[in-house]
């Protein structure tokens, strides 16, 4: 695809941002810490950056998928776990409101998400049901004017963070995925209490933890969309995730191809640059093949999916399974072109290479988007 | 309030190489930019419209086609409309032929309260085009602005620096104030104010009919600079670094300047 003048100058904007405001002394310290520097997200959030393709009537920048997911690339090309930041905003957050919510639930949630005000989180994910989505035990019974609210929540991104969260919690039992309701709820409300954040191997500075609800009671308009069809809610936001998670793929994958060739054309052995060699200058290639060809299945899976088509989701997964297995395989590849530096914190590629490993499990691992491919080839 | 901006397309000197063998630059892949000069020009003009609502900031630039996206992106910052002077007759033009075109085309636009400019721009280095452009309207200039301190009725007080202070300037409006970085941070591009400046902002395009000009007084036909050679300075050979303390360093460097018969 060639991008036109208004991708492009999206691009520059985000690279721009990123390399200006985001040295590499700060990501370590955010490495190393866990610390995320808040006055930057809340920047950030002035900025925008939270409603990227929330249309301009409700807040937003009204930007297209395609502007979407090359901000994501771009800002995870500096930096993953800010790019983990944005895009749970924008497509988690975001989508199921933009597609299901009340005048009311947009004006009080996605009106103010995207002018920075507020923060979402999306808890779909239970420590029983997490590839297996449909198995969500989490309890909500209706109690007069009141829904009432019971469960745990696991691997909560932002959980934290938020202020406020679309949940998907059971409506009706025996009835497997079409027994599911979303909810938006006030992370403040009596009964949310959160775990301890999780220790992870990469995207440090994001926490994420288990949400516990206890006899939590909300109004009954903070059912977001029909009864008992929240799982097709969640099934449609998370087409938009798997592209965000695709786009954070190749931004990590564009930088361990940038550091990889960098170090290869600096490092002598053998009284040569190693880059000279072609066992180096072979994987080089075969990195930047497979870089350019997710990057492309990405942009089309992007524009496609604006179109409205109905196998359009079949695409976002085809672009999640294939960005996240070859940030995998060029991380890898970048860390061995490093030899024995790479496995030092000195160097950028150990983060990019820990970082890298999660887009084949979050947002779908890559067997479930292999389901998801599967199942509508043999319907 | 109307305020216009003087920006400019250059090559990003940063990625410039030289050519060894033909002592040019290589500007084949350089990227071209806003010139950053410009960009602190246009964040004043925005931060002045920003406290002054109904203030309206137009950028004008000469230059190819090109130029356009550098036009797109100063409306994504915020600037609400945008001049590109284009025509082959511009072509080949040096500091005084430029600011005769460009403030032809100020002109044409008309009835403004302040120019901002850059101090220079980075490929020529000449800082001329902003003081010859307020010569030729009339304008009193003030180079080196480092900060607006106040906008008056029909004056305007700003610091000018110096190599080492600053005076403070007032000066009747209106008039053309040329910009240094240190006068403010310029603010990012939106995705809103991208997708504005590709989708429904005009940039209106002029040629030299348009800002009433002759061809003669345009281009290099109006250019009395005559570059006779360029040339790339020899690079200077490696220097010699020093160990040890203060004082054998100190006396070794003074030995090396007596082998020398500097001192």
């Amino acid at each position: 695809m060639i991008l036109s003048e208004k991708y492009l100058l999206i691009k520059k904007m985000f690279r721009d941002y990123m390399e200006r405001e985001f040295p590499s002394e700060l990501q370590d310290e955010i490495d190393q810490t866990g610390e995320y520097p808040y006055d930057k997200l809340k920047r950030m959030g002035e900025m925008g950056f939270f409603g990227i393709k929330t249309p301009k009537e409700l807040g937003g920048q009204g930007g297209d998928t395609l502007a979407y997911v090359l901000a994501i690339e771009e800002i995870a090309r500096v930096n993953l776990v800010t790019a983990v930041w944005v895009s749970g905003a924008n497509s988690l957050g975001s989508g199921p409101l933009m597609f299901y919510g009340t005048d009311e639930q947009i004006q009080k949630y996605l009106v103010p998400t995207a002018q920075g005000k507020r923060f979402p989180c999306f808890m779909l994910t239970e420590p029983g049901a997490g590839s297996d989505a449909g198995g969500v035990t989490t309890q909500a019974v209706r109690d007069g004017d009141e829904w009432v609210i019971n469960g745990r929540k696991a691997f909560i991104t932002a959980a934290h963070y938020a202020d406020f969260g679309v949940l998907f919690a059971r409506t009706t039992k025996g009835k497997g995925n079409k027994g599911i309701s979303a909810f938006v709820i006030d992370m403040k409300t009596p009964g949310i209490t959160l775990g301890k954040p999780e220790n992870k191997m990469g995207i440090i500075g994001c926490p994420t933890s288990d949400v516990i609800f206890e006899n939590v009671r909300i109004p009954a308009n903070a059912l977001l969309g029909e009864q008992d069809r929240g799982f097709i809610n969640a099934m449609k936001t998370l087409d938009y995730g798997r592209l965000g998670v695709s786009a954070q793929s190749i931004g990590v994958a564009q930088a361990c191809l940038e550091e990889a060739t960098k170090y290869a054309k600096e490092r002598k052995q053998f009284g040569r640059r190693i880059a000279d060699f072609q066992g180096i200058s072979f994987m080089l290639a075969d990195m930047a093949t497979e870089l350019e060809a997710g990057r492309q299945l990405l942009y089309h899976a992007a524009q496609y999916k604006d179109t409205g088509a109905s196998d359009a989701g079949m695409y976002c997964s085809m672009a999640k399974l294939y960005c996240a297995e070859a940030v995998n395989h060029i991380a890898t590849k970048a860390m061995q072109i490093h030899g024995g530096y790479g496995y030092i914190k000195d160097y950028r590629i150990e983060r990019l290479f820990r970082d890298a490993r999660v887009n084949a499990l979050f947002e779908g691992t890559s067997q479930v988007q292999q389901i998801v491919v599967s199942g509508n080839l043999l319907k | 309030m109307k305020i216009i901006v003087c920006a400019k397309q250059v090559p990003d000197t940063n990625e410039v190489k030289i050519d060894p063998v033909k002592n040019t630059l290589i500007r084949d892949g350089v990227p071209s930019i806003l010139n950053p000069d410009d960009a602190n020009a246009l964040e004043a003009a925005l931060t002045v419209k920003d406290a002054n609502p109904g203030t309206t900031v137009s950028v004008i630039s000469m230059g190819p086609p090109q130029a356009m996206y550098m036009l797109r992106e100063c409306i994504a910052m915020g600037a609400d409309d945008a001049y590109l002077l284009s025509s082959r007759a511009f072509g080949g033009a040096d500091t005084c032929a430029t600011s005769t075109t460009l403030a032809a085309g100020i002109k044409k636009i008309g009835d403004y309260d302040i120019i901002f400019s850059g101090r220079q721009a980075i490929d020529g280095d000449t800082a001329q085009v902003g003081p010859q452009m307020g010569q030729r309207l009339g304008l009193p200039v003030v180079t080196y602005v480092q900060k607006v301190r106040e906008l008056k009725e029909g004056s305007v007080i700003v610091e000018r620096q110096l190599e080492d202070g600053y005076e403070v300037v007032e000066v009747p409006t209106p008039a053309v104030l040329t910009c240094v970085k240190e006068l403010n941070e310029p603010r990012y591009m939106s995705v809103a104010g991208i997708i504005h400046a590709c989708e429904d902002s005009p940039i209106t395009v002029w040629d030299e009919n348009d800002v009433e000009l002759a061809p003669e007084q345009c281009g290099l036909t109006a250019s009395p600079t005559k570059v006779l050679k360029s040339f790339t300075p020899p690079p200077k050979g490696k220097g010699e670094m020093l160990s040890g303390t203060v004082d054998e360093m100190a006396k070794a460097l003074v030995g090396r300047l007596n082998e020398k018969h500097i001192i």
